[in-house]
């Protein structure tokens, strides 16, 4: 796709830290974040299980619990305004109508007791204040767009009547009633059956892209991101440590830990499958990081540069940054 | 949900059928019997062994347990007939259902305060949590369950008579003549008896609220930018409230403990009233009618929560 960079991003994301108190210290789960979102693309956010990702798109919306967890500096520039300025009031305007969120439970993430019609046409309810019989026929649109069968009847059911996917198609339903600028998925097929996952987010996909809003894919898996995205950022403990077009990413890893998440990440091009090497060790105490790179521990080309000082972001060509001392290329 | 209904009307046959046999067999292993009491209250009886078998057989008390209970059973289900009061020598039911209008006023005004004062402090409390305003809300939840209600019923009966001379009012005029002066007399003891359900309900509400807003759904109503009176109102309450409603059913029991003691207090002719005379004369239909009646009234509470549990939960009402 061919976004000149003329226009200002419609998300831009600057030097976002968000930290959290705990017994421990000061957990930093998002430390120092910049990224930008334009209008229409799919921008994938990539990590293991607690490198931030969660906690940089519920930044976005303002919706880090405090206590424990505040958002200790940065901007989030959305179509021109700073959300971190905006009043409360302000905020909630633009959560679930400009901005939608998708979480990764969809178990958990509907209410029990009340019908989905009713949570899907919340969005249109609030920010429409449109009348109860005009959500009702917006809902059965939603719900036959995410293909929700017989959504007629389905606006009556109560999530625990529907399956895991369904539920998720519920959520995305959700996440498209107010027709908001941008979406952020959260791991949205990570719960759901390996079956489904492609169908679900098949459908994200091409309903993201038919109403022209842009989308925040977070998610785990590498082979994901390949299939889905326009750009990627490569998150590791609060940090992005690369960042560059999927196709960058793909063909040209510059970091170690991108490299480690290709190797764990079954190969989807040839046919048979490469044993899956997951990365050794763990992700570092986000209380107690290490003074030099956060990755150094467990990265096979550590050198002494790396455990004493912190690699920036340096740029390589066009939009691919990475953050390490170590010349990838030069090593292996 | 007919199924529901269905299955739930049908557990209460059982335990309505141990229940009789409790309160039949409890209250005759108590020591001391009406004979007793009857001849010694009479002071033109001569105690013989042969007037004790006359009286005995005269009240049915001669014949073996499961026969009396067999009778006692059949009576009631038969001709809707509780038995005769031995010392009184008046129809038990009808001694009941005079009473029970106000014991049930009573009863519903100590639920009705209690949960007004204790829902709206349990919910600000857990959406405060941890501020000033909380820990008052929880102090006052404490204090609740350490004063025990007879004793602050009888400072409340007895200081202000002390000081001013004043005693709450305690004489009752039917409903329909003056229903407000017929309320008032409820009031105090009411506010007694539900202050200290209060306590109980207010941290059941504040722990279960804490515990809904933590869920995921609530993040959810969040980001769909609801406002947070909105969350609460509409995705937190409900959800929080189900095991709350489970407790107003626990409550009965102590609700009719609380009632023997403050219409005592507060010298209201309700059941409580009627059930202590009963037990100090060892009037046995008397007092196995009332807990007769005490019980089905528990396990219809009990059901009707059961329901409403259904009606709230989606979950519960589909189940088979
Ligand atoms: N509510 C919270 N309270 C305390 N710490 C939190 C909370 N949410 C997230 N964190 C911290 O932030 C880190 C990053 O979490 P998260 O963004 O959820 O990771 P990811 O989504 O990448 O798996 C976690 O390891 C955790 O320590
Ligand atoms: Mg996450």
């Amino acid at each position: 796709m061919n976004y000149t960079s003329e226009a200002p991003p419609l998300l831009e994301v600057r030097e976002l830290k968000t930290y959290f108190r705990s017994d421990g210290g000061i957990v930093k789960a998002v430390d120092g974040v910049s990224f930008t979102v334009d209008a229409g693309e799919t921008v994938a956010i990539v990590g293991e299980s607690g490198s931030g990702k969660s906690v940089t798109a519920l930044s976005v919306l303002r919706l880090i619990p405090n206590p424990p967890g505040e958002i200790v500096s940065g901007q989030i520039r959305f179509a021109g305004t700073d959300l971190l300025e905006l009043s409360e009031p302000e905020a909630r305007k633009i959560r679930g109508d400009r901005i939608a969120m998708i979480f990764q439970e969809p178990m958990t993430s509907l209410n029990p007791s009340l019908t989905i019609g009713r949570q899907v046409g919340e969005p249109i309810e609030i920010h429409r204040k449109s009348l109860a019989k005009v959500v009702r026929e917006k809902c059965v649109d939603l719900l036959q767009k995410v293909r929700i069968p017989d959504p007629e009847r389905r606006v009556s059911s109560f999530p625990h009547e529907f399956s895991g996917g369904m539920r998720q198609r519920a959520m995305i339903a959700m996440g498209l009633a107010c027709e908001p600028e941008l979406i952020i998925a959260d791991e949205p097929t990570t719960a759901l059956d390996v079956t489904v996952q492609a169908q679900v987010l098949d459908l994200l996909k091409e309903l993201t892209r038919e109403s022209q809003a842009a989308l925040v894919l977070i998610t785990h898996d590498l082979g994901v991101v390949a299939r889905y995205a326009d750009r990627v950022n490569v998150m590791y403990a609060g940090k992005i440590v690369e960042t560059g077009t999927a196709r960058d990413i793909y063909n040209d890893p510059r970091h170690p830990y991108t490299l480690g998440l290709m190797n764990s990440v079954p190969k989807l091009n040839n046919g048979e499958k490469a044993p899956l090497e997951p990365i050794e060790g763990q992700p570092p105490d986000l209380s107690n990081m290490p003074p030099g790179c956060s990755f150094e521990p467990r990265c096979p080309y550590s050198t002494e540069h790396c455990r004493s000082e912190q690699p920036e972001l340096s740029l390589i060509s066009g939009k691919h940054a990475f953050a390490c001392w170590v010349n990838v290329k030069d090593v292996s | 949900m007919q199924r529901y209904i269905l299955r739930r009307l049908l557990a209460v046959i059982p335990t309505l059928f141990f229940a009789s046999i409790i309160v039949f067999m409890v209250i005759r292993i108590l020591p001391g019997d009406a004979v007793d009491l009857i001849i010694k209250s009479s002071p033109f009886m001569e105690d013989s062994e042969q007037l004790r078998k006359e009286i005995e057989a005269d009240l049915g008390l001669d014949k073996p347990m499961h026969i009396q209970y067999f009778y006692w059973v059949r009576d009631i289900v038969v001709y809707r007939d509780l038995g005769t009061s031995l010392i009184r020598e008046t129809p038990v039911g009808p001694d009941i259902a005079e009473r029970v209008p106000v014991t049930m006023t009573m009863g519903i005004l100590a639920v009705v305060f209690a949960l007004a004062i204790s829902i709206p402090i349990g919910v600000y409390s857990a959406m405060k949590q941890d501020t000033i305003g909380d820990h008052v809300g929880r102090s006052f939840a404490i204090l609740g369950l350490a004063i025990p209600s007879f004793w602050l019923g009888t400072m409340i009966v007895i200081l202000p008579a002390i000081w001013w001379g004043w005693s709450p009012p305690s004489r009752l005029v039917p409903f329909f003549d003056d229903p407000f002066r017929y309320l008032s007399v409820f009031v105090t003891p009411a506010a007694i008896l539900g202050a200290s359900l209060a306590a109980v309900t207010m941290r059941m509400t504040r722990t279960m609220m804490l515990e809904v807003l933590r869920q995921d759904y609530i993040r959810t109503a969040r980001a769909k930018g609801l406002s947070e009176t909105l969350v609460v109102m509409r995705h937190a309450i409900r959800n929080a409230l189900i095991p709350v409603i489970t407790l107003i059913g626990l409550f009965v029991p102590y609700i009719i403990g609380g009632t023997v003691i403050l219409e005592r207090i507060f010298d209201i002719p309700g059941i409580g009233q009627l059930l202590l005379l009963a037990v100090q004369d060892r009037d046995y239909p008397v007092i196995t009618g009332i807990f007769l009646m005490v019980g089905i009234f528990v396990i219809s509470v009990n059901l009707i929560v059961d329901l409403s549990y259904g009606l709230l939960d989606p979950k519960v009402r589909d189940q088979e």
